[in-house]
């Protein structure tokens, strides 16, 4: 009780309906184009328009390509899914950051940026990584497309309240260790179903000193432990973060605004339904080895041998394996790779081209490796250029492509092929989730640049 | 999609494996459809099809001993993932009712039951004993009771509750969805909105 998921969550229950769900709502819904045309559609069979129509911020992300966005996307069903966006957008009188203009890019990237997502709201968008904007202090959280019709029809959805965790992680993160770090190694240690009905506050020193950006990629990545959400408390560095943003309140309002988010906080007296605590000290650079997030362990470790895991879970164990082509025990240092990709709701921040341009500096990337480097919007990548990154990033042998959620999952035409490595900032490493057959390795910014400079998964600390 | 919910007995088709997610369920390159249509005909489709679109026989949808399974069991976390609800459409669209499970996803469990397929969380032993007696006799059927919230293996006789909350319950049995409940009660939504406005 008295914890800030329940301030924010209380704060915007409508009812609970009687031996039911609560009827919760919601400040902000963001729609892109796979998950809404369905949500739309239902609407017109019921003869409804959108009830809070400037609540809701539609842009297409998914299908988008990475190069040449001033054509049409080659693949005709893809577009169709752009198109219909357009026309729903147009049709019921939305806000939509059109494909290959300045306001566009991946959902989770944009909200924060323009200041849509505030301390204190509650967002959801039907894609489970809307967690991301918990970062600001927000309660946000993924939904299905029957939930995105609701929203659009209600601006309410139906729910159970999910019970609260708090996850502290004290201490100081290492050299080399990068808040992707910490959420692999969460992950590994609570498992992919660990936080299932939970949400998440990430609490403690090393979220305490994370950045902005760092603190986007950990919450973006609760979903991968399962929760439904996670998020910080805002802080100084979230309002200097949002300060003069497009979207956020100007003037008095800012006062007024932050004034309010700095009482969002948990009481001193809360309790959580669950509490743990992890050492930043404990963490090192991680890569995954199998085929779901938590399959990840310390780059310097080996993979675990199949007589340290339960038995009704060998099966599962061995079929990943034989997916990735490793074996149980192996050490995956200096094991070689084919593809690097930066990029994703998860690490296509500013800060993660900076790390990544950090190792990569006055080096060449290897011959053998394909890197995909897609910032998560176009203004990330005017600050890639402003910075001059784009140079220095040439210099070493790579190329800055057009935003968007490119290799993250194969919808667009950055496919990795069958049976080949791809180290991947991105957040998930099922079969065929960078195309069929492709073999994921989940790692951070700094982890994949000195794979793509030595083509090999190599640790950067020694880089 | 819309369907009433009441007792089912039906073969299972069984899937005994841990984290079965929604990128398995429903791939990424399938999610382009701008309607609901279709998606059952490429449910597990990486498991289920060769590379040529020939089916794999091993795979548990092409066995005919379960082809007329409406009931999909599946080892724990099943739905983990994307929150696609395509996942959801594909089970409905391949004729699934039900999938039972000893833990399903956050997201995925909604869209199920917001699709009318009823997902039935049992424990670990039921399960283990489930996937046992299918092997055993691939026949063997399974009996959901939704008035009654039961679900007994009908090999064994073993019999569990299942938790599903009331008003849930009353949509699946009634056919009604949420936006259906949501839409009558606008009127709770403006007065939140207006009572919120004077409060700030």
């Amino acid at each position: 009780m008295n914890t800030l998921f329940d301030k924010i969550w209380d704060s915007h229950v409508v009812q609970i309906v009687p031996d039911g769900p609560t009827q919760l709502y919601i400040d902000r819904l963001y729609c892109h184009e796979v998950t809404s045309p369905q949500a739309f559609d239902g609407l017109r069979q019921r003869g409804m328009k959108v009830f809070r129509p400037k609540q809701v911020f539609c842009m297409p992300d998914h299908n988008v390509q990475t190069h040449d966005q001033d054509k049409p996307v080659a693949d005709p069903v893809g577009r169709k899914q752009i198109d219909t966006l357009d026309r729903n957008c147009a049709e019921f009188g939305l806000t939509e950051f059109k494909m290959n203009t300045k306001d566009n890019g991946i959902i989770h990237v944009i909200g924060p940026e323009k200041g849509l997502s505030l301390p204190g709201m509650t967002i959801v968008c039907g894609d489970s990584h809307t967690s991301t904007h918990g970062a600001v202090g927000a309660v946000a959280f993924g939904i299905g497309t029957s939930e995105v019709e609701m929203v659009l029809a209600s601006q309410c959805i139906l729910q159970q309240k999910p019970k609260s965790m708090r996850i502290n992680i004290n201490g100081k993160l290492g050299n080399g260790v990068t808040a992707k770090d910490v959420a692999l190694y969460l992950m590994s240690k609570i498992t992919t179903s660990g936080a299932t009905g939970y949400f998440v506050e990430y609490s403690g020193d090393v979220v305490r000193d994370m950045s902005m950006d760092g603190r986007l990629t950990l919450c973006n990545l609760s979903i991968e432990m399962g929760a439904r959400g996670g998020f910080v408390a805002p802080d100084e560095k979230t309002f200097e973060f949002l300060r003069g943003r497009e979207y956020a309140p100007k003037g008095e309002d800012w006062d007024k605004a932050v004034a309010y988010w700095r009482t969002l906080k948990s009481g001193d007296d809360a309790v959580f339904d669950k509490e743990l605590t992890f050492d930043g000290a404990d963490i090192e650079p991680r890569i995954t080895y199998g085929t779901n997030p938590g399959m990840g362990i310390g780059i310097s470790e080996s993979i675990p041998t199949i007589d340290t895991i339960p038995a009704d879970e060998q099966a599962s164990f061995m079929k990943a394996l034989n997916y990735m082509g490793f074996e149980p025990g192996e050490k995956l240092e200096g094991h070689p790779i084919d593809y690097v990709f930066l990029g994703a709701c998860t690490n296509g921040r500013i800060e993660d081209f900076r790390a990544f341009t950090n190792i990569v500096k006055g080096k060449h990337k290897a011959d053998n490796v394909v890197a995909w480097l897609v910032p998560g919007s176009w203004h990330v990548k005017q600050q890639i250029e402003d910075e001059g990154l784009d140079k220095i990033l040439a210099d070493a042998g790579f190329v800055i492509r057009q935003p968007g959620c490119s290799a993250c999952l194969a919808m667009n035409d950055d496919k990795i092929p069958a049976g080949k490595y791809s180290v991947s900032t991105s957040n998930r490493n099922f079969e065929g989730r960078q195309g069929p057959g492709a073999r994921t390795i989940l790692a951070s910014p700094l982890v994949a640049a000195a794979a793509a400079i030595t083509g090999r998964i190599t640790d950067p600390r020694k880089l | 999609m819309k369907q009433k919910f009441n007792v089912i007995t039906s073969t299972c088709a069984p899937l005994p494996l841990e984290n079965v997610d929604t990128d398995q369920i429903i791939p990424a390159r399938f999610l382009k459809a701008t309607d609901k249509k279709g998606f059952g005909d490429n449910l597990f489709r990486d498991w289920r099809y060769n590379k040529d679109g020939s089916p794999k026989p091993d795979f548990v949808l092409n066995k005919p001993e379960f082809k007329d399974a409406v009931i999909l069991v599946a080892g724990k976390n099943f739905g983990s993932g994307s929150s696609r609800e395509h996942a959801a459409w594909a089970i409905a669209g391949y004729g699934f009712r039900v999938v039972i499970s000893s833990f399903f996803a956050d997201i995925h469990k909604n869209n199920e039951l917001n699709n009318f397929v009823l997902p039935v969380v049992v424990t670990e032993p039921f399960l283990k004993e489930l996937f046992d007696s299918i092997d055993k006799n691939p026949a063997m059927t399974v009996t959901v009771d939704l008035p009654n919230q039961t679900v007994t293996n009908n090999a064994t006789g073993s019999q569990e509750h299942f938790e599903i909350n009331g008003y849930k319950k009353h949509c699946l049995e009634n056919g009604l969805d949420d936006v259906d409940f949501l839409v009558e009660n606008k009127d709770k939504v403006e007065e939140y909105e207006n009572k919120r406005k004077q409060g700030k």
